[in-house]
């Protein structure tokens, strides 16, 4: 190899090493782009929102007086909402995880459902809310409803529950299986004492994740008819009279925090974006919040159990 | 004490030993097989569930809108210039509204699929395991924010920031709430693709840097290539949720169909309509609630195109390690 | 000793617990188990051995129907049980039932992720045994049958995991015994184990076969002599030869066998 040739194949090198170098740093101001505006958009937020919280702002119903708004009603709504959401999603969605780990065959049946289950996360959730407007609202007549609307959340996250679901299924060694099937335990047996059990942190976490999705859904909820002005509270589920308990509240008009914070920053005077970022304060807490906690609880499970 | 000693405390007691097997018509082995077989019946129509979904939005999407087709032909509806159906002299045409969804979901694209990539590549490539733990999450929160806020975010913050620069931006325009949709969505693009990249086994990479590649050519040249088709799915996933994104151009791009390819003006994508109609009070079976019908079935049409196409590139470029 | 009062259909004083009558077992188009016919021994333990893949370790999967979880997989022939001469690898029978009466220990330990006690206890759980000072004394017999019973006696709230892998292939044991299985069958316990908790698995082992019919599967050669009564070679999903072991490992009568016991392959 001639001198000139080895002085050129350096000089590439060179080259080669400052683009990789070039190249790293690209990629690292990528991450901090994303990352910072993540940041601003919490700064910006909170800047904007958190003087304006208070124990009145929670308290308070909407009203035409910015100063005077509170966001009482929208997290009441939130949280019945979300009840209907859980309760809807939660078995459902670790049922349709079981049965597709455990019992389902290897044939068409269920490769359509497994294909459909991909599929169901790229359709937007405004369709979701437009289906449950001809469904919920008038085919079943559930009305613009608590229950609708935690129906159309449940659906729109039912896929995250059963992926997570079937995630964490999918963990547990078949020695578990077979070892609980070779002192005589049924299939159900098996899922009821081990799978389920042994995959309740996965589960869980896939349930949290799938509850702050719903907690800041707002499209399909517009759709079904959510109300943004409502100043009254759903109908208590208990009573001092017989009987006592109640689900007229499933059937109540309702309102949620993320279509209150729409509301208020749809408006043109500042005052009412004021609220608007209070609301979004609070909303991103409570999703973050959830995350974290999704987080944090995959991390435990991940170093308690050591297959 | 040894084993022997121990013994002598353990004659065997008498489980109750199955004494001989059941034939299958006996009494306990069909409740329990009828046991078995309802709760499978049930998990199975769990399972059965999401199709339900599936099919629930398609029926009610094309039921619902048929009728509107019998007011407006369809030519009219694909190739029209102006969509105002609450006006009192209705137009149908969707071409604004698909133009205000191309127009956000490609300003969104051209930001989250480079930096998404470039993201996944430093993410899967170039960092350490250890730090790639914390950062992964972090990234991924930025999918967890609710799409509310971002459209605030939009509005109040980059918006202004924009007319700095661009002092002509209107108020409500399509720039600002592309890019945000753009930011929204680099955790769903980088996320799959950091997948996709970390699938590729090593001994590939091990193969490039044997013979005295870089890193960033072995990115490139062999992982990327590579990961093609798990890519592609990011990109996919990516695509259909800036199509479908509702909050953030309804917050800040205005709602007013508009027919045009300049980002700087305020427009309306199908999404918008959706919700601006909504907001109103719409009597069932009204002509508005036919449009709305109408227009989410040509959301839901473009996203199956995407998917579509996703699929046909996945099938082409599927990796053969 | 239980019931020792029949001295029928027995070879050398042995009496037969169960017969493997022309098994043959196939995974969709692959026969791995040809047409195997061999007695198993009451209170006596039974060895198979053979190169990896031979067929041994899905042969003894298939005395407890485990392959049944599978799809795609087919038994041929029959496995009776003696002296009821029922086939338990007919379709009449239900699997679990099978499985309450023959237990398993497998290949690497694997607890539940619950407690001692529980591990134990559960075969009793899934028959739906309720009474409390019955499992209990059943979990504390199969305990000590298992060796185990000094070691775990103050914490059987524990968790089975925090166990070291020998005391947990013990506690597999103890859980297999604690359902009073007339047959146990063993896949080589002691191939994830050191020599010392292997040493202990194997004094274990001897000692069972006073209660209850034992057959292992063992990659290991001195294992099946130290250990088991009768031994039976397999290659190729044949099984080349059966015998008491002392004359099998001393005087194999096919050359395969010698081969394969004087280490030619395998």
């Amino acid at each position: 190899m001639s001198r000139s040739e080895m002085v050129r194949i350096e000089r590439h090198l060179n080259r080669r090493k400052v683009a990789d170098f070039l190249f790293a740093m690209v990629g690292l101001l990528c991450l901090l782009f994303a990352l910072l505006t993540l940041l601003a958009l919490m700064y910006d937020l909170a800047r904007t929102g958190v003087p304006r919280l208070s124990l009145d702002f929670l308290a308070s119903f909407p009203s035409r007086f910015a100063d005077r708004s509170g966001i009482l009603s929208a997290w009441v709504g939130t949280l019945c909402v979300m009840a209907v959401t859980a309760v809807a999603v939660i078995p459902v969605g670790v049922a349709a995880g079981v049965y597709l780990e455990e019992y389902a065959p290897k044939n068409a049946l269920t490769a359509i459902i497994e294909l459909n289950i991909i599929n169901l996360a790229a359709i937007p959730s405004i369709t979701f809310g437009l289906m449950a407007l001809g469904l919920f609202v008038y085919e079943f007549g559930f009305g613009q409803s608590i229950l609708t609307a935690g129906l159309t959340l449940g659906l729109l996250v039912l896929p995250i529950v059963i992926v997570t679901t079937r995630e964490a299924i999918r963990a547990i060694p078949n020695t578990i299986r077979e070892a609980a099937y070779a002192v005589g335990a049924s299939k159900w047996q098996v899922v009821q004492h081990h799978i389920v059990p042994y995959s309740a942190g996965g589960i869980l976490t896939g349930i949290i994740i799938s509850l702050s999705r719903a907690i800041g859904e707002t499209a399909p909820l517009i759709t079904i008819g959510a109300l943004t002005f409502i100043a009254f509270l759903p109908t208590p589920p208990v009573s001092g009279d017989a009987p006592y308990v109640s689900f007229q509240w499933l059937m109540d008009p309702f309102t949620v925090m993320p279509i209150q914070m729409f509301n208020w920053v749809s408006r043109p005077q500042p005052e009412f974006h004021v609220n608007a970022a209070a609301t979004g304060v609070i909303l991103l807490a409570m999703t973050l919040v959830m995350n974290g906690a999704a987080i944090y609880i995959r991390y435990r499970f991940r170093k308690r159990v050591k297959w | 004490m040894g084993i022997d000693q121990e013994l002598k405390m353990t004659r065997p007691l008498s489980v109750q030993k199955t004494v001989s097997f059941t034939s299958a018509k006996h009494p306990a082995r069909r409740l329990r097989r009828l046991r078995e077989a309802v709760i499978e019946s049930l998990l199975l129509l769990a399972a059965g569930s999401s199709v339900f979904v599936t099919l629930a939005i398609v029926f009610i999407l094309v039921s619902e809108s048929l009728p509107f087709f019998k007011h407006v032909p369809i030519l009219e509806f694909l190739t029209g210039r102006e969509w105002t159906p609450m006006f009192s002299d209705p137009k149908f045409g969707i071409l604004p509204l698909v133009a205000g969804t191309f127009l956000t979901t490609g300003i969104a694209l051209l930001l989250a699929i480079p930096m998404g990539t470039i993201a996944a590549v430093f993410l899967s490539e170039y960092m350490p395991a250890r730090a790639r733990e914390v950062v992964k999450p972090a990234l991924e929160l930025l999918a967890a924010v609710p799409t509310v806020v971002y459209g605030f975010f939009a509005l109040l913050f980059v918006t202004p920031l924009l007319q700095k620069a661009l002092p002509d931006l209107a108020g409500f325009n399509v720039l600002s709430a592309g890019l945000v949709i753009g930011v929204m969505i680099i955790p769903y693009v980088s996320s799959l693709s950091e997948d996709a990249m970390r699938a590729v086994p090593s001994h590939l990479r091990e193969a490039s840097y044997a013979v005295g590649a870089t890193r960033f050519q072995t990115s490139f040249r062999v992982v990327i290539p590579a990961g093609f088709s798990g890519l592609t799915s990011a990109y996919v996933l990516g695509i259909s949720r800036a199509v479908g994104e509702t909050m953030v151009v309804a917050i800040a791009a205005g709602m007013q169909p508009n027919l045009t390819i300049n980002p700087t003006e305020p427009a309306a994508t199908i999404t918008a309509f959706i919700v601006q109609v909504s907001l109103g009070d719409l009597p069932h079976g009204s002509i508005g609630y036919q449009s709305i019908y109408v227009a989410g079935l040509t959301l839901l049409s473009l996203t199956l195109a995407f998917n579509l196409i996703g699929f046909a590139l996945r099938r082409k470029f599927r990796e053969a390690y | 000793m239980v019931n020792t009062t029949q001295e029928a259909a027995t070879a050398g004083g042995d009496e037969m617990r169960a017969e493997i009558r022309r098994l043959s077992f196939s995974y969709g188009d692959k026969t791995v188990v040809k047409s195997v016919s061999m007695p198993i021994y009451k209170d006596r333990i039974t060895a198979l051995i053979g190169p990896s893949g031979c067929g041994k370790t899905t042969l003894l999967r298939c005395f407890n129907r485990m392959h049944d979880l599978y799809n795609d997989t087919e038994y041929e022939g029959e496995i009776a049980l003696l002296p009821e001469n029922r086939n338990i690898l007919s379709s009449d029978i239900d699997p679990i039932e099978v499985r309450m009466r023959i237990s398993m220990v497998f290949q690497k330990p694997n607890p539940f992720p619950k407690s001692i006690f529980e591990n134990v206890a559960y075969g009793l759980r899934v028959r739906g045994v309720k009474r409390r000072s019955f499992i209990e004394e059943t979990v504390e017999r199969a305990l000590a049958q298992a060796g185990l019973w000094n070691e775990v006696k103050d914490r059987l709230g524990a968790s089975a995991l925090a166990l070291s892998g020998g005391q947990q292939q013990r506690l597999c044991i103890a859980r297999a015994l604690a359902t009073d299985p007339e047959i146990v069958l063993l896949d080589e316990p002691t191939s994830a184990l050191d020599p010392i908790s292997t040493a202990h698995i194997e004094e274990l082992v001897v000692t069972l076969k006073q209660n209850v019919t034992i057959v292992i599967v063992t990659h290991n050669l001195h294992q099946a002599a130290r250990i088991s009564d009768y031994t039976g070679f397999m290659y190729l999903g044949e099984l080349i030869e059966f015998g008491r072991t002392p004359g099998l490992f001393t005087k194999p009568k096919d050359a395969r066998t010698e081969s394969y016991i004087t280490g030619r392959f395998g």
